[in-house]
């Protein structure tokens, strides 16, 4: 059992993991904002690795990562940054990113880096299943990490049922057709699919994403999974000079 | 085919679809369906009556004497130049959006660079009664302005890319961000033999009509119906994907493709994907990739906005890879000089992505040979940059 695993066996309701851009406002403030949002509370953490060409993503995150990229940041950066991290924090850690920086620091690197930085899990969104599979899911299951796959509102039955069978962690639910950082309130299609998921008794736990910006999105979003992920509303609310102040105050507002 | 996509989607070690899950379904159902669709009877009537009524093909073969002369060659050129809209691309374009009719889509979205693509496709858009939205790159709208207008004529919308270089990989993200934000009733047409599987496949498919017809043509003029040598300008490489497709198990064929080198290949200012790539992954498909040390994907460079891509189509990695092709690069000013060559010896003034393979004919062994450079396009769209390099 991972960090992951126990986080879900110990809470199954509300909870809040946050998303944000490793090297972004600056390059150093990584280890300074897990630490403020493990201080808030925050249940899980997700760290964006930048990538040049993020096609998930909407242009806040697109940015971030651009600003991330031009301050230095990389993978290797990063695992310098996040090697101390366990004396710090025990909160969950997930790094997010696209497949080409890693297929670049090579696969069997990037693994043995993330056990020993202890980090508990990835979301790798332009991965195709089979390769994970090929890749990396004996070193994974060896090294009890967590691969966490996305599923959307146009993901067959069938599909779900495959992704959760080789998912380990959680199911990151997208919450509509759409890239990152797009507004919404749920509408009546996405809270039948929210529940057509819920009655597919998944192995997982479920988190939405995409779309949760404020408290009532983040309440909403509970209502009908484990708990939800903030990224692009985070981002925004980051300040480079006061960090810790506009982290702190952003948690309070969704807690 | 030896050099053909495999059942799971990879030309040897390129290819495949990595795409977020997001574009999963529409994907798939593309997989499922384009070669079933693309093989009935009424689609091709359909495709052909178009190809032959619509887009003026078949198109020529035509024999360049006096730059023949010059090179000591039998130089023969494919005037895709001469199709409706000025390039080989209404050949793709005419073919997916038939495609999307059968898949019972109502909107269409599209990159472009040059800005042919999206001319092409708005066209056939407005043909066909559908919505279409074309991104394109910031630095491309000013340089490519007539496109632009011809675009809005034909009742595209088109949409200013901002992003990263302003380019045609930014414009490319944005169309895949678009149909990732309207998956149910948005076909994406591709302009080039990249992208996700199956879209290499479906395009070169579409684009083969060229070599198809080539076939046929050099019997007529040469008894055979082969070529010692064929010659491409390659960005992602559909006009070359499209002349070597029936040639490619023909290993007395040369297939010879010719990348921009931009201001050089040591200048940082290139587009030379297949000098300065490595493997990598970028708009869903593995390929060769310009990119630094850290996987992040470089700013390419040329003077033509066509070809520049940091990326190449995963056939033309397999060809390269394989060593079945040869790919060459040509500068900018050398591809600028063979398009005013081209245009003093035989009164054709071409597309500047496709005076990049008029430049190389000193570089290879073709004397006596029979050559075929593919005209991919013409130079009107260009005349601005012609008329801002001024040597002429």
């Amino acid at each position: 059992m991972n960090r992951i695993n126990k986080l879900f066996s110990e809470k199954k309701k509300n909870i809040l993991s946050i998303y944000f851009t490793a090297g972004y406002p600056n390059i150093n403030d990584t280890v300074e904002i897990i630490k403020t949002l493990d201080e808030c509370g925050v249940d899980m953490i997700e760290v964006g690795m930048p990538f040049s060409d993020p096609i998930a993503d909407g242009p806040t995150i697109q940015e971030s990562s651009n600003r991330a990229i031009e301050n230095g940041m990389n993978i290797k950066v990063l695992f310098k940054q996040l090697l101390n991290i366990r004396k710090i924090t025990q909160i969950p850690i997930i790094l997010m990113g696209y497949i080409n920086p890693l297929y670049q620091y090579g696969y069997t690197n990037f693994i043995e880096k993330l056990i020993e930085c202890g980090i508990d899990g990835v979301i790798l969104p332009d991965l195709p299943l089979d390769d994970y599979l090929v890749s990396f899911k004996e070193l994974f299951d060896k090294n009890n990490l967590s691969y966490i796959s996305l599923v959307s509102p146009n993901t067959s039955a069938e599909r779900i049922s495959k992704i959760d069978k080789i998912s380990n962690g959680f199911i990151y639910v997208v919450s509509s057709s759409s890239i990152t950082g797009k507004k919404s309130i749920f509408s009546d299609n996405q809270v039948e699919y929210f529940n057509r998921i819920n009655e597919l008794k998944l192995i997982n736990p479920t988190i939405i994403g995409f779309g949760i910006s404020d408290k009532k999105s983040f309440q909403v979003a509970c209502n009908y999974s484990n708990g939800a992920i903030i990224g692009t509303k985070f981002i925004q609310s980051i300040s480079k000079s006061k960090l810790r102040e506009s982290v702190k105050n952003y948690i309070s507002s969704i807690r | 085919m030896k050099y053909d996509v495999n059942k799971t989607g990879y030309y040897g070690k390129f290819g495949g679809s990595y795409i977020p899950e997001m574009l999963y379904s529409n994907i798939e159902e593309l997989n499922k369906n384009y070669l079933s669709i693309i093989n009935t009877k009424s689609f091709n009537k359909n495709f052909n009556y178009l190809l032959k009524h619509y887009v003026g093909r078949p198109t020529p073969l035509y024999f360049a004497k006096r730059l023949s002369k010059k090179y000591g060659s039998k130089i023969y050129l494919k005037r895709e130049d001469l199709c409706h809209t000025g390039a080989h691309k209404i050949n793709n374009t005419v073919g997916q959006i038939l495609l999307a009719k059968e898949l019972k889509k109502s909107k269409i979205v599209a990159e472009t660079g040059a800005g042919q693509h999206g001319v092409a496709t708005a066209t056939v858009c407005s043909l066909m009664g559908m919505d279409c939205i074309i991104y394109m790159g910031e630095v491309d709208i000013s340089r490519q302005r007539p496109n632009v207008e011809r675009m809005k004529i034909l009742g595209a919308e088109v949409r200013s890319v901002t992003s990263g270089s302003k380019t045609l990989k930014d414009a490319t993200n944005e169309a895949m961000r678009h149909w990732i934000n309207n998956p149910n009733d948005t076909h994406y047409i591709i302009g080039s033999v990249v992208g996700p599987h199956p879209y290499p496949d479906m395009v070169a498919r579409f684009q083969s009509v060229i070599s198809e017809e080539l076939l046929l043509q050099l019997k007529e003029v040469e008894g055979r119906e082969y070529p010692d040598y064929i010659l491409a300008c390659v960005g992602g490489g559909s006009n070359a994907a499209g002349i070597y497709y029936h040639y490619l198990d023909n290993l007395k064929v040369n297939l010879v493709g010719i990348e921009a080198a931009g201001l050089g290949i040591e200048s940082k200012k290139s587009a030379a994907t297949t000098q300065l790539g490595k493997e990598g992954v970028l708009h869903g498909s593995k390929t060769l990739l310009m990119q630094d040390e850290n996987g992040q994907v470089t700013e390419p460079y040329s003077i033509s906005a066509g070809l520049d891509y940091p990326g190449i189509g995963p056939l033309h990695a397999h060809l390269y890879d394989s060593k079945r092709g040869q790919y060459l690069s040509v500068e900018d000013n050398d591809a600028m000089k063979a398009g005013i060559e081209l245009s003093r010896l035989e009164g054709i003034i071409p597309a500047i992505e496709t005076a990049h393979a008029f430049a190389v004919f000193d570089r290879l062994n073709i004397k006596d040979k029979v050559v075929v450079v593919n005209l991919s396009g013409r130079g009107d769209k260009d005349l601005e940059t012609y008329i801002k390099w001024g040597k002429y």
